[in-house]
């Protein structure tokens, strides 16, 4: 009999050590909408199910139903911390099909608007995991410089976020001289800013313990799970599409491509903080070369008319109410083009039907595959690793549910 | 040391495949500098497998697997698979054809981001996976009906959700438009004519 009810007791404890919890979809280390139903052994993590969709908005199908400039600020609402990136996949994408040149001035405008916005990102984001793993100062240091640099994507487009600046075959409009000189200025105190940033948080014991050989991936393990950017630099692949498939002007600049060595958390947010500084270097370098000129194609299908042209000229007038209504042909075809967003790879491939909508536009975003890993990346870990390796994963919810 | 442009690769690696895979592909066409194979169904696991194992190809990165809707085509369908190996730094893009009923050989084995992205697939289109582990919506709501990303799917969906006071609960109910979906046609009937002139079909014919 004692041995039964021994049998019985040892049964039940077991039973009780595991369980399933929601993390989600409200909790502030989600960064987002996140569900994820975890199944636990007491504290080590047996299994994780990411439930996603609840910022579901169908952006593939909207862009279907829409012209190809109509389309565009879509974009801004996918990865909402970057946004010019992505209007910059979708623009490559209708440049390469309708065959647009881009001219030089728009291309300088648009690296320097592209690392503007891995810096807003990484800012975010190099904070808020420090956030999750229990620091409270950096974001409070990080989102001051990240609302000056919103503050340049005000003065260029109108909009702090949403910007829709990027069009097919450049820029909308030109920057005004003084925020040039403005964004020139950010740069070398906003180096320090990165250094004071990386004294609070780096070496701390405490970041460290909760960051170092956390949610490790090998080379193999990123290639399987297709994985980009950080992801896959972290781990100590040199892999950046401004370097392997330059576009724009990112050939003729000069700056590294950081790599991690174990691929852990704590590697990550090093190359995060490493881009940062590379990408002042790049915005130095654009603005002491930028070219003056047109930033959009002249005479050109693909972009409107000068207003003081429209004032005097039937054509023009005509062309811009067409281009605004009707909007533009792009022949018919398919592509994928893409960027090295912040957050990896994103891409568009785009089909067309020589209309004037994409008839097909399925938007690869980074954050879905690397989402998806976590139930590879969080298995034997600790409950309270799933946020830190989250945050180190760097997901916006805008750009996994679209 | 100068290395192989990129057209010269892709057209070293368009034989490669024709002479290699000749069963599993039915065509090879490159635009736009980028390659795209048409394969068959059956022999996608085979051929994708072989396309990341293969030492000219090395496309060990799943970059995306997403369906397209071409309703008037006999199998409507179409799954597109892009590749990328970051050793080489080349391309590929994999398509192959399908219906409603015929499931596809799911690739999840090969590379595990494939679940999800098949997952989506199927959310979308209600294209079906064969031998998918997992193959449950996604993206799309609890408890959710019909497939978003087809043609004939309306854009304004089918069902609207609110909260109802007297159940004290969120329902589901028909979607109710207050003005009808208004579909512009911009489309310009200049542009889009031949420049043929009735009546002089023959001009053409006189140059000759």
């Amino acid at each position: 009999m004692a041995d039964d009810i021994n049998h019985k007791s040892a049964d039940l404890d077991l039973d009780d050590r595991k369980f399933t919890i929601n993390f989600g979809p409200q909790h502030p280390a989600a960064h987002g909408v996140l569900r994820l139903v975890l199944d636990l052994d007491g504290e080590i993590v047996d299994r994780v199910d990411p439930h996603i969709g609840l910022l579901h908005r169908g952006t593939e199908k909207l862009i279907e139903y829409k012209t190809f400039l109509q389309a565009l600020p879509y974009f801004d609402r996918l990865d909402y911390v970057a946004p010019m990136n992505q209007e910059h996949a979708y623009c490559l994408a209708i440049e390469k099909l309708a065959g647009i040149q881009v001219p030089e001035r728009a291309k300088y405008i648009r690296v320097i608007f592209s690392e503007i916005g891995r810096l807003l990102s990484h800012l975010l984001n190099v904070t808020t995991q420090a956030m999750d793993v229990g620091a409270l100062t950096p974001p409070l240091w990080g989102f001051e410089p990240r609302e000056q640099l919103m503050v340049f994507y005000e003065r260029a487009s109108g909009s702090r976020m949403h910007a829709a600046y990027f069009r097919p075959g450049g820029v909308h409009q030109d920057l005004p001289p003084e925020l040039v000189e403005d964004i020139h200025k950010f740069c070398s105190p906003f180096l320090k800013t990165l250094d004071d940033i990386e004294a609070l948080v780096t070496e701390n014991r405490i970041f460290k313990q909760r960051n170092v050989d956390i949610g490790v991936v090998s080379v193999q393990d990123a290639l399987a799970w297709g994985f980009s950017g950080v992801m896959v630099r972290g781990s100590g692949l040199a892999w950046d599409l401004r370097r392997a498939e330059p576009y724009e002007v990112y050939s003729e600049l000069d700056f590294k491509i950081p790599v991690g060595k174990n691929g852990d958390c704590w590697d990550r947010y090093l190359c995060r903080i490493e881009e940062m500084r590379e990408s002042i270097k790049i915005i130095k370098q654009c603005i002491d070369k930028m070219p003056v000129g047109p930033v959009l194609p002249e005479h050109s299908k693909f972009a409107p008319p000068r207003r003081s042209e429209m004032k005097n000229s039937m054509e023009a007038l005509i062309h811009h109410f067409k281009l605004y209504t009707e909007g533009f042909h792009v022949p018919a075809g398919e592509t994928y083009a893409c960027v090295e967003a912040p957050k990896g790879e994103f891409g568009v491939y785009l089909v067309t039907d020589g209309g004037n909508r994409p008839y097909r536009a399925k938007i690869k975003a980074p954050g879905y595959a690397h989402l998806h890993a976590m139930d590879h990346l969080c298995r034997g870990h600790m409950l309270a690793d799933v946020s830190a390796i989250l945050g180190s994963l760097d997901i916006v919810f805008g750009e996994v549910d679209r | 040391m100068s290395l192989p442009s990129r057209a010269a690769m892709t057209s070293e690696l368009k034989l490669h495949l024709e002479s290699v895979q000749a069963k599993a592909i039915s065509s090879i066409r490159v635009s736009q500098g980028e390659m795209t194979v048409l394969a068959n169904r059956a022999s996608i696991v085979k051929l994708l497998e072989f396309l990341r194992d293969d030492s000219p190809c090395r496309f060990d990165t799943l970059v995306a697997l997403c369906g397209c809707d071409y309703p008037t085509e006999r199998e409507r369908f179409e799954v597109v698979y892009h590749l990328l190996s970051m050793r080489l730094n080349q391309r590929i893009r994999v398509k192959i054809r399908t219906d409603e009923a015929t499931p596809v050989p799911s690739v999840a084995g090969v590379f595990p981001v494939a679940n999800w992205y098949e997952r989506e697939a199927f959310d979308m289109y209600g294209i079906i996976f064969s031998g998918h582990p997992d193959l449950r919506r996604i993206l799309t709501d609890y408890g959710f009906e019909g497939y978003p990303l087809r043609k004939d799917f309306p854009l304004t969906g089918r069902v609207q959700v609110r909260y109802d006071e007297a159940q004290k609960r969120v329902i589901n109910e028909p979607v109710r438009l207050v003005q009808e979906y208004r579909n512009f046609d911009f489309l310009s009937p200049w542009e889009g004519m031949q420049a043929v002139i009735p009546g002089d079909e023959k001009a053409g014919e006189a140059k000759k």
